[in-house]
């Protein structure tokens, strides 16, 4: 790569340019590691929220690791996360691919797929509550047998329905990344690919989806760590039900922590996620390659 | 660079929602300015408890009481949050029992026994039965106010009428009824099984009236595996067996009581009974269209359980609703809430909204009240379920500890879908109930 320094003007931008992270830091500091540093210290306590907060070394450790709830908790929000990957994935990159097209009518269809990800989770959460309810919901409604089912009353298709309403949600904003993406492809590229004689499909998978490989690492690994937080959503549309069947791990956390006043266990839980979502960041990072500033446009 | 963007960045995304959740005290009071009272949202209870305190305001312009409405089980996590934090209301609703323990042990509120020493005539005009829920060790740590709650047995008499069958006697009464509901394509029962205190309130009556009140006392005094003796497991059994029969409505996994879909299923016919708090029937009256006013609702005690030992005339439920003072509050909030205590609770006019809505306040002395009411046949129901019953159990969740309740309402739910077995259930009770 050249070097960008000659482009750079010199002295007052440059002196000025660290400060402007500051407020970023500010922020970042204040309500990420400020907080993880105090829910560190509290897992070695025991403490009910209300109380006195007794330190008690690895006895919530111990209490969390030893139950069948946390395995059951992990499995869950591990097959949440690569369910709503795999289904999310395929679907963002067509529709995005789709959306980077120049006609008007694809843009004004890029529009309407832009509006999920415009409402709150907690507002989306409530309108599938209402229109799956059993007795009251959209089946009911309209009276059709395959639409009254007990969605979220059965854990395989409660389970179903949380990764359809997490797709459904951020599909759009997955297929933003790769718009971006796929716009930013040479024209050259297709052009040639064309005299050669290949076809759509051909282009798409020989052109598109490589030159799209670090948009699909940006967007999987947000897709990945932004899973491990699902909470509002699922918190209203099952609470974690029927039973534990879609409860994840940061349910877990708030329900050991704030309905069963029990603020170590919850702490550790709270460390196991942060721990989790550090791993999945740096295996998404290494599965990038070494060297992810390395140009795909090598020869273009 | 040792932490790169993406690093932070999943470090950014582990932690928002315990950052949020810590977040969520600050939005409470502090300890200094207006004297601040929190309480549940919901109408017909929601106007009568504004009422109550706009009437107080009006009488006392100076030291005025904010209050601010939450949903119910919203309320629950954010009451505690907000105590933990040091954040409280100055006047802390609640449900007394073993939530109130935590409090009044982490001294979070204010002993109030010397208050009552102060003023006999608040305790006098109360049901006596009232004040085991608000004492701790004696000390008694809140005002009990608004209305009695027992949990009653709903039915839709026209649902009744319409398959030809009478309101059930007893337990096999209840089993013989199942399938013949079922085969009308009506639920037999209406549950909002998500709310888990729901299901909790069919435990609360088998236990009782299989083994008596003793069963329940048992796990409170934290006897060894008292969850394991054979008349709680045979209570389980036949809970689980209810279910099994399709005696409760389809999807009831699924329903919460917070948005009130159970009861829609009662009055529109599609279930034909429920067990409900006393609370239910203003909420029917209110949105039921003519169903409560054309007798469509019955109401009655829990039926016996063959062979049981439990008095049928025992009841379950919220023996009143309790009001805390925070110890963190200042000297002059704690003066505007004692005054609230003394002069603003269960005046006269919001004895007479409670009973205009259909339920029992724990005034005592209104007989002729109930008598002359509009709901008079339900609220005299009421007011002798509440005063006749030899024993009246406070509703489980509220009488453990908040980490017990939690364990329980968890296994309940697994029992109501029959994925653990009675037995299972004891075990993971009495791992946490045994002291």
């Amino acid at each position: 790569m050249s070097s960008l320094a000659g482009h750079q003007p010199r002295r007052g931008p440059r002196s000025i340019l660290p400060w402007l992270a500051v407020p970023a830091l500010v922020l970042f500091t204040g309500f990420a590691v400020i907080p993880l540093v105090g829910v560190f210290a509290l897992s070695f306590t025991t403490w009910d929220g209300i109380g006195a907060i007794h330190v008690s070394g690895l006895t919530s450790w111990r209490k969390v690791l030893t139950d069948p709830g946390l395995p059951h908790a992990l499995g869950v929000t591990f097959l949440v996360m690569a369910v709503s990957w795999a289904v999310q994935t395929p679907l963002s990159i067509l529709l995005g691919t789709f959306m980077a097209g120049r006609q008007r009518y694809r843009a004004v269809l890029g529009v309407v797929y832009f509006v999920p990800l415009m409402l709150s989770s907690a507002a989306i959460a409530l309108a599938y509550k209402a229109l799956l309810d059993p007795n009251f919901g959209l089946g009911a409604g309209l009276k059709i047998k395959t639409l009254s089912q007990d969605w979220l009353g059965r854990p395989g298709l409660a389970f179903a329905v949380v990764v359809f309403v997490v797709s459904w949600q951020f599909i759009p904003f997955h297929s933003l990344i790769y718009q971006g993406g796929v716009q930013q492809i040479p024209k050259s590229l297709y052009e040639a690919a064309q005299l050669d004689g290949a076809g759509r499909i051909r282009q798409f998978f020989g052109i598109t989806l490589p030159q799209l490989k670090y948009t699909i690492i940006t967007s999987s690994t947000l897709m990945v760590v932004g899973s491990l937080t699902f909470f509002d959503l699922i918190f209203i549309l099952t609470e974690g039900g029927p039973g534990d069947a879609t409860r994840v791990l940061a349910l877990d956390m708030y329900k050991r922590g704030f309905q069963a006043s029990l603020m170590g266990p919850a702490s550790v839980i709270a460390v196991i996620l942060v721990l989790v979502g550090l791993a999945l960041a740096l295996l998404l990072r290494r599965l990038g390659g070494r060297d992810a500033g390395a140009s795909q446009l090598e020869g273009v | 660079m040792a932490l790169s963007r993406r690093t932070l960045l999943g470090v950014a995304a582990g932690v928002p929602v315990s950052a949020a959740l810590a977040a969520c005290g600050s939005s409470g009071p502090g300890s200094g300015g207006a004297t601040t009272y929190w309480y549940l949202n919901g109408q017909p209870q929601e106007g009568v408890r504004a009422g109550a305190v706009k009437a107080f305001n009006k009488a006392h312009p100076d030291d005025r009481i904010k209050d601010t409405t939450f949903q119910n089980d919203a309320y629950k996590t954010k009451i505690k949050t907000a105590i933990g934090a040091g954040r409280a209301p100055t006047i802390i609703w609640g449900w007394g029992g073993g939530t109130l323990r935590t409090y009044a042990k982490a001294g979070q509120v204010e002993d109030l026994t010397p208050w009552f020493e102060e003023h006999p005539e608040v305790k006098k005009r109360l049901l006596p039965s009232s004040f085991a829920a608000a004492t701790v060790d004696g000390k008694i740590y809140a005002l009990p106010g608004e209305t009695v709650q027992p949990i009653i047995l709903y039915y839709n008499r026209k649902v009744f009428d319409q398959v030809g069958v009478k309101p059930p006697e007893s337990w096999d009464d209840i089993m013989a009824l199942v399938p013949r509901f079922n085969a009308k394509g009506i639920a037999p029962f209406s549950l909002g099984g998500q709310s888990r205190w729901t299901n909790m309130m069919w435990l609360e009556f088998l236990f009782d009236r299989i083994g008596g009140p003793e069963l329940f006392q048992a796990i409170i005094d934290g006897e060894k595996n008292a969850w394991s003796d054979p008349r709680a497991i045979d209570a389980l059994t036949k809970v689980q067996e209810l279910v099994k029969a399709d005696g409760f409505i389809k999807g009831f996994s699924s329903i919460t009581a917070d948005s009130n879909a159970d009861q829609a299923l009662l009055y529109t016919g599609r279930a034909a009974m429920m067990l409900h708090g006393a609370w239910s029937y203003g909420i029917q009256q209110a949105r039921g269209g003519n169903f409560v006013s054309s007798g469509g609702l019955g109401y009655m005690n829990f039926p016996p359980v063959e062979g049981g030992k439990g008095d049928p005339g025992n009841t379950v439920g919220n023996p009143a609703q309790y009001l805390s003072l925070s110890s963190k509050a200042s000297a002059d909030q704690k003066k505007t809430a004692k005054e609230f205590f003394a002069k603003g609770v269960l005046q006269d006019a919001e004895v007479k909204s409670w009973i205009d809505n259909g339920s029992v306040p724990i005034r005592l002395g209104t007989e002729k009240l109930l008598a002359a009411a509009k709901n008079a046949d339900f609220l005299e129901f009421t007011y002798d379920v509440a005063t006749k019953a030899k024993t009246f159990g406070q509703s489980w969740d509220q009488a453990l500890s908040p980490t017990a309740a939690e364990t329980l309402l968890d296994n309940i739910v697994k029992l109501f879908q029959r994925s653990i077995s009675p037995k299972q259930f004891a075990a993971n009770l009495n791992a946490v109930t045994s002291a």
